[in-house]
């Protein structure tokens, strides 16, 4: 559905996407992550045909960005990072603007405009005008906007920026609904939302891809270590030497805790859960815990963006 | 044709919907009344003076020519107050939507830029009719209490929409430069006041370089409109205009993508 091929785009001298290529299939959600400034919204720009790519070639839905633009975007709907409301038009005003300039019939538009509103849950502000309304309900307006001609590609800039707790698990679910119709491309630098409603991430730094997986697929590859926390009732002098005598493991330290506590860190490739138990049980150690920890898409995203200079693979 | 209709439409919408409409239309009609006022006063005046001169030397009163001495006058001064006005109709047309990003709607929609200029240009001439409309007003009563010729009145206000669409079309263009209204409104201003003024260096210069600059001038044009001279070169002259005005605001939005600001 979305295919980029090498494409950078200077400003000047400076590189805001520096030969990014990646595809997404039809009825994907996509997640872009990266810090600020790291050239999601340049991307996404050369996505929707506002700005053009400086070199490297771009399709959606099978027609080219550049040379094919007005084909492309009837066929997008694009939530910008501030939403693009007109502030003296009323919503309902606004929306059949915005279908009619994406090319909806007359006769479908008073229903189009209907489902994107019941899709944004803003039938209750139809009628005000957009300037007077909150933050949360213009972003909304904003996702209307987007939705409104039923595009098969959706390119959302931080959909949920600006939203309250409740909208924002509104919005997400609203996204997770709208896969499988829809192809998504969202952007964002809330990391719990990438794992929450995208299925791949494509994390981006420096105007650079650093990885591109499933979500589950970046914590496992990018783990590094596996870490344990043991808990046991036993002097500390002796948990450590035994712990650390067991194979694989690389360091044993103390933690704070009720009872003696301990964490562990190993290989990534071996398991030694088994073994620390053993090891605990032949001494006749009471086990209060032993706990592995996961690697969050937190860290992940912290090592490749603050360490990695060019893409890991 | 449908784009073009939607952004038109939507434009005077946001025109009529706002005060800018009211304002500009209200504070063009009061000044051009107030001018008016004056010019016609002076002019009666005039004719008094004569029917005096004419009784006092026992001759046949002076006929004074109401097209001539009131209403050119009077159609020059609203050539000015246009220009004084049509900057502020005009500013916000594309900095507005640079400066809130709605231009990212527009220009990520299936529609062409020309069709959102021609939308933008013809909207604004739109308002400027109106405000032309307002001041038949004035006309209506020098036929109520005269007897002024009809074609010259008819070739003044050709002459005042086609200066008007020139102003018109380089406000779009300043507007496309900038996301600030008041540095659009400015630049048009400086800009059309330069080639209203143009030809007044003709008197200081070689004579060939004088008519030149003279037939750049959009004032000198104007003059055979507000006399009710009809001459297509003024036409081709003030088209020519408006086709420069309209090419450089496409122009410069198309380079916007590439500059991407």
């Amino acid at each position: 559905m979305i295919d980029v091929q090498q494409v950078s785009r200077y400003f000047g001298d400076v590189a805001a996407v520096n030969d990014i290529s990646f595809k997404v299939e039809k009825g994907e959600i996509v997640g872009f992550l990266g810090p600020n400034a790291a050239g999601k919204t340049t991307a996404m720009r050369v996505l929707t045909t506002y700005l053009p790519a400086t070199s490297g070639t771009a399709t959606v839905a099978g027609f080219d960005v550049h040379e094919q633009s007005m084909e492309v975007r009837k066929r997008i709907g694009y939530l910008p990072e501030n939403p693009p409301l007109y502030q003296d038009m009323r919503v309902r005003d606004y929306l059949e603007f915005v279908a009619k300039i994406k090319g909806v019939a007359p006769a479908d538009r008073h229903k189009a405009v209907d489902e994107a509103m019941d899709k944004a849950a803003i039938g209750d502000v139809s009628g005000r005008v957009i300037k007077y309304l909150s933050k949360g309900y213009k972003q909304r307006v904003g996702l209307a906007q987007a939705l409104v001609h039923n595009p098969e590609v959706l390119i959302l800039d931080e959909p949920t920026v600006r939203l309250d707790p409740n909208q924002i698990i509104e919005v997400r679910q609203l996204i997770k609904s709208l896969a499988g119709n829809h192809t998504i491309i969202l952007s964002t630098h809330i990391l719990p939302e990438v794992s929450m409603t995208c299925e791949r991430v494509v994390i981006i730094n420096k105007g650079v891809i650093v990885a591109e997986d499933t979500t589950e697929g970046l914590t496992k590859k990018h783990a590094g270590a596996t870490r344990l926390t043991v808990s046991v009732d036993a002097p500390l002098q002796a948990v450590m030497e035994k712990i650390g005598a067991v194979r694989g493991v690389t360091k044993v330290e103390k933690t704070s805790g009720d009872h003696t506590t301990v964490f562990v860190e190993s290989d990534k490739e071996v398991e030694i859960r088994p073994e620390v138990a053993q090891v605990l049980v032949a001494n006749g150690w009471p086990l209060y815990e032993l706990k592995a920890e996961d690697v969050s898409l937190e860290d992940v995203f912290l090592h490749l963006t603050t360490q990695e200079e060019g893409p890991v693979e | 044709m449908r784009n073009f209709l939607a952004i038109y439409q939507r434009e005077v919408k946001s025109y009529f919907s706002s005060p800018i409409a009211y304002v500009v239309i209200g504070l063009f009609l009061i000044l051009a009344g107030i001018f008016f006022y004056l010019i016609i006063s002076n002019f009666m005046q005039m004719c008094m003076r004569v029917d005096m001169m004419a009784q006092q030397y026992r001759m046949a009163p002076q006929k004074m020519n109401v097209n001539l001495m009131a209403i050119r006058p009077i159609m020059h001064n609203l050539s000015l107050f246009a220009l004084f006005f049509l900057p502020l109709v005009t500013m916000r047309l594309y900095s507005d939507e640079k400066r809130t990003g709605t231009i990212e709607l527009l220009m990520t929609s299936p529609v062409t830029n020309l069709q959102a200029i021609l939308g933008k240009f013809f909207a604004a001439a739109t308002l400027y009719l109106v405000m032309l409309g307002g001041t038949f007003l004035y006309i209506i009563f020098l036929f109520l209490y005269g007897n002024p010729e009809v074609g010259p009145i008819f070739t003044a206000y050709l002459g005042l929409l086609l200066l008007g669409l020139c102003y018109i079309a380089f406000g779009v263009f300043f507007s496309t430069l900038t996301d600030n209204q008041i540095i659009a409104a400015v630049s048009t201003f400086v800009f059309i006041l330069f080639f209203w003024a143009i030809g007044w260096v003709s008197g200081f210069v070689s004579p060939s370089l004088g008519e030149t600059l003279s037939s750049f001038s959009l004032i000198e044009h104007f003059d055979d409109f507000a006399k009710g001279v009809l001459d297509t070169k003024h036409i081709v002259y003030y088209i020519s205009f408006i086709f420069m005005g309209l090419f450089l605001s496409f122009v410069s939005i198309e380079s916007t993508r590439w500059r991407g600001r």
